[in-house]
């Protein structure tokens, strides 16, 4: 059987347009190297849909950034996932920094990106008392949303396997070859023969161009780390909160996550190793040190966790999206910030090319636009969960105390393909709290074990060798 | 296995003790004593005992009941003793919320979701451990990295080990004892490390664990990076300088698959904020009067849920105290209200309860900054005490006697303690 597309890569870009294809009757497969999908550098994302205004309109990035940021309203709306449009401030600390608010400002009205104002110190103060009331102004902008990124990939994929996309996780791209129109993309499991190639294989696009022969171009990684704080501080402010950016950075931001989280970060250093997600010290002391700038009340003690990603980032800093000199091979590389904003409009550019190049693509008539929606036991009325205890009593016993996460919540998470303990964690949040898994690891586990009949010490963190426990060898006989 | 004792919730009760571990069994037993009738214990896991059940060593009850216990021996003779009571136990139970007029949200996964009525409540939810979140250990997000107690609860309930060679970050005592648990079973413990220049856990816990097994205990040495991309491949450490920043000039690695973090305890007190009760930045836990109650009236606290005990003994001790006042309240019975409030004072981190009364004896617990030998403790000027040595690992106790405070008339009194001199 030869496929009509091929996406390597299961990232929020191989994800979204996985799920576009699936509204057309053709044969699609994904490969992901990772036991899951978002596991690269989609999780470790700032989880921001961006106001639109920042990215300059001659660039692809800064195009497809506004274009997508309207469209997330409906996917997120059909997949159940939480989006918030919580609007973002970009502050100035000196007089010396309202020219380039004053700029941001006018590319983001010349784009159309609607209700930008400009706040002097009182209003800034008012709407977020918490920041440094040496602020002077801000620039704020309502059309910024938080969604968690991981949770998107996952509802993605699941709606556009809900439609016939074949998912095929712990699969690395070892060769790819073409023959007359077909090319065939060989995998530790199996060959998958095609007639299109999707590139969006994240950090390691340039490989995959490599592999299929096509005019290379690099990919380097730079390393962003983000520290998480406690469940405390909620509320601590209301808007995403940008410090003025410089020409090459956006900044150190204060991220009022989904969850009510609070996250600081990322810092930007350009690394060589496409595995580095170490975190350093020196990165921690930047983020709170810059971050204590705008919001003094941030404090290193209250953070619970700290992460690392990397963003694939080519020579031009801009996307690279679109057919090469090899017929049937696209890429879609290069997508550092503000992707996860782009990513929607950034899968029709990519429907539009496959078009283009010879794929027929009329939409099918049993296009399914929807997932059920997951049960969030602790958001409900209590009438409701009385009614919800008493028809399944897995969501009457909670296994993450910190989150308040139910069993039936966790089972419901495996159900829907969380494979690893990583998979259950950003499906349904058990482990996310302030006691990191201390108390739900092992019953996670034993759920997994259960469901997926697989020994406990088959059960990983994250897929390959993160093993998390061993069995007792024989004592002596 | 015991599991729950009731079919049916009662709709109200006199006393709702939230958690089943020895806080909380030995405060529901104070509150029968007193006189307190419907009373219930919600525990959050299959069996109520906490986390004594899996603490399989021995060590437990020398103060208590004058003879050496197990964690599971020492939660099963409390058992033993409620159970011969008609105190209700609800287990795989959590307490989703109590409001300002004591309407408790119970669910379990035999129950249900329930909203309950009750006259007072006692908070026993226990501690949790810090993570490396916490210290903010850099370096990879490899597998292989987790707290003792996890650790413990893998190989003594589960049945399974965390690796083949682990570093021991902290001096905590679940990290000495599973320093030891872990040479027993095989796993190799190639050393435990703490940051600051004393031990953190029980002196008897660093001879037993770790001097009769050879494991070098390094002070003022710290993990400054972890290595390996899927699993941990080996960690970094190093000594520290006296503002704890490690020197890497200095630093070596240690192959090793694992890193158990014993960093320390926090009071587990989710419940408590959402009760807005008043806490004490120092404890973590909620301020306490002589009577164990919290700022909430009707609602008490005892055991790690108020300061970190390192003596289960103490804990049964305070939570019988709780549960006893708890009791007192529901029947009218109370003792009169406190009249001073003591204030830590020299070499002196906190004080539990926070405030005592004139009128009957108490028993102060506290904790020193750090280590002095020849001390001498101070009550204001009206009580002093010698002691050979302290130790911050090591809780203080003080028993103050009415008749101390006979001729007292301030309402602060200080707690010092400080160098003995002749």
């Amino acid at each position: 059987m030869v496929y009509d597309v091929a996406i390597i890569g299961g990232g929020v870009i191989g994800c979204t347009i996985a799920r576009e294809l699936m509204r057309y009757p053709i044969r699609a497969v994904l490969l992901e190297k990772e036991s899951e999908v978002g596991f690269g550098t989609s999780k470790a994302n700032s989880g921001i849909i961006h106001g639109g205004h920042h990215g300059s309109p001659n660039t692809l990035k800064g195009k497809l950034e506004w274009l997508g940021n309207q469209m997330w309203d409906t996917i997120c709306d059909e997949l159940g996932f939480g989006f918030k449009r919580i609007g973002e401030l970009t502050v100035a600390l000196a007089q010396e920094q309202l020219p380039t608010l004053e700029k941001l400002k006018q590319q983001g009205e010349e784009k159309g990106v609607p209700g930008l104002e400009m706040w002097d110190q009182e209003r800034l103060l008012r709407e977020e008392p918490r920041l440094n009331p040496d602020a002077i102004a801000g620039l704020y902008a309502p059309t910024t949303g938080v969604i968690n990124p991981y949770e998107a990939c996952f509802a993605l994929i699941e709606n556009a396997c809900l439609n016939g996309l074949e998912l095929v996780t712990d699969s690395l791209v070892q060769d790819i070859d073409q023959t007359d129109d077909i090319w065939t993309i060989k995998t530790n499991r199996g060959e998958f023969p095609t007639r299109f190639i999707i590139n969006a294989a994240g950090l390691w696009a340039d490989r995959i161009a490599q592999m299929a022969g096509v005019q290379p171009f690099t990919i380097r990684p730079r390393k962003g780390e983000e520290y998480i704080l406690d469940k405390r501080l909620m509320g601590l402010v209301k808007r995403v909160i940008f410090p003025c950016p410089t020409p090459v950075s956006k900044g150190i931001l204060v991220i009022p996550t989904y969850d009510g989280t609070i996250m600081v970060g990322p810092t930007a250093e350009m690394v060589d190793d496409k595995e580095d997600l170490t975190t350093s010290v020196a990165g921690g002391q930047t983020v709170f040190q810059m971050v204590r700038q705008v919001v003094p009340g941030i404090s290193p003690r209250d953070c619970i966790a700290e992460f690392a990603g990397l963003r694939a980032v080519t020579e031009t800093e801009d996307f690279i999206i679109g057919p090469t000199d090899k017929k049937g091979f696209i890429n879609v590389a290069g997508i550092q910030s503000p992707g996860l904003t782009a990513a929607p409009a950034i899968a029709e550019m990519v429907g539009d090319i496959l078009r283009d190049e010879g794929l027929p693509l009329q939409p099918k008539d049993d296009f399914v636009p929807s997932i059920p929606k997951p049960i969030h036991f602790v958001s409900l009325s209590t009438d409701e969960q009385i009614a919800l205890t008493q028809e399944n009593h897995h969501y009457g016993r909670i296994v993450c105390r910190c989150e308040l996460i139910t069993e039936g919540e966790i089972l419901d998470s495996i159900h829907r393909g969380a494979r690893t303990l990583d998979g259950i964690k950003f499906r349904s949040r058990a482990g996310m709290g302030r006691c990191q898994g201390g108390f739900c690891t092992g019953r996670c586990m034993e759920l997994l074990s259960q469901e997926l009949d697989q020994p406990l010490a088959q059960i990983t963190k994250r897929g390959g060798d993160t093993w998390i426990v061993r069995e007792r060898e024989e004592v002596a006989k | 296995m015991i599991t729950d004792t009731i079919s049916h919730l009662k709709k109200e009760y006199d006393v709702v003790v939230v958690g089943g571990g020895p806080a909380g069994m030995a405060a529901a037993l104070g509150a029968r004593q007193a006189g307190a009738d419907r009373i219930l214990i919600a525990d959050r896991e299959k069996e109520a005992g906490g986390i004594l059940l899996q603490c399989i060593h021995p060590g437990f009850g020398l103060q208590h009941f004058k003879e050496e216990l197990t964690g599971p021996e020492y939660a099963q003779r409390f058992l033993e003793q409620v159970l011969e009571t008609d105190i209700d136990i609800v287990s795989d139970a959590y307490i989703l919320d109590i409001s300002a007029d004591k309407q408790v949200k119970l669910m379990s996964g035999s129950q249900g979701v329930h909203v309950l009525s009750t006259k007072a409540a006692v908070l026993a939810m226990g501690a949790r451990e810090r993570t490396r979140g916490a210290i903010r250990t850099p370096g990879t997000r490899a597998s292989g990295v987790l707290t003792a107690g996890l650790a413990q609860k893998f190989v003594n309930m589960i049945g399974y080990l965390p690796g083949y060679r682990a570093v021991i970050l902290g001096s905590g005592d679940i990290g000495l004892i599973m320093a030891r648990r872990l040479t027993l079973e095989g796993v190799e413990v190639a050393g435990v490390f703490e940051i600051m220049p004393h031990a953190n856990g029980l002196n008897r816990n660093i001879v037993q664990c770790l001097h009769d097994f050879d494991i070098p205990l390094h002070l003022s040495t710290t993990v400054a990076d972890i290595h390996g991309r899927d699993r941990v491949e080996k960690v970094t450490v190093a000594p520290v300088d006296e503002n704890f920043t490690p020197n890497l000039e200095q630093s070596w690695d240690i192959p090793c698959d694992t890193l158990l973090l014993s960093i320390g305890l926090i009071p587990e007190n989710e419940l408590s904020r959402q009760l807005k009760l008043q806490i004490d930045p120092v404890t973590s836990g909620p301020v306490v009067n002589s009577m164990m109650e919290t700022s909430m009236d009707g609602v008490f606290a005892c055991g790690n849920v108020v300061h970190i005990h390192d003596l289960v003994d103490f804990v049964s001790q305070e939570a019988f105290l709780a549960g006893s006042n708890a009791g007192a309240y529901v029947t009218e019975q109370r003792p009169p209200g406190d009249n001073i409030r003591l204030i830590p004072g020299e070499n002196v981190r906190y004080c539990v309860p926070h405030t005592i009364s004139t009128d009957r004896e108490h028993t102060v617990y506290m904790r020193v900054k750090r280590p002095m030998e020849q001390s001498v403790l101070r009550l204001g000027d009206v009580y002093e005490k010698k002691l050979r040595f302290v130790l911050p690992a090591e809780m203080v106790n003080l028993k103050v006697r009415p008749r101390f405070l006979e001729n007292f008339h301030g309402d602060t009194l200080r707690v010092d303690v400080v160098p003995f001199e002749d």
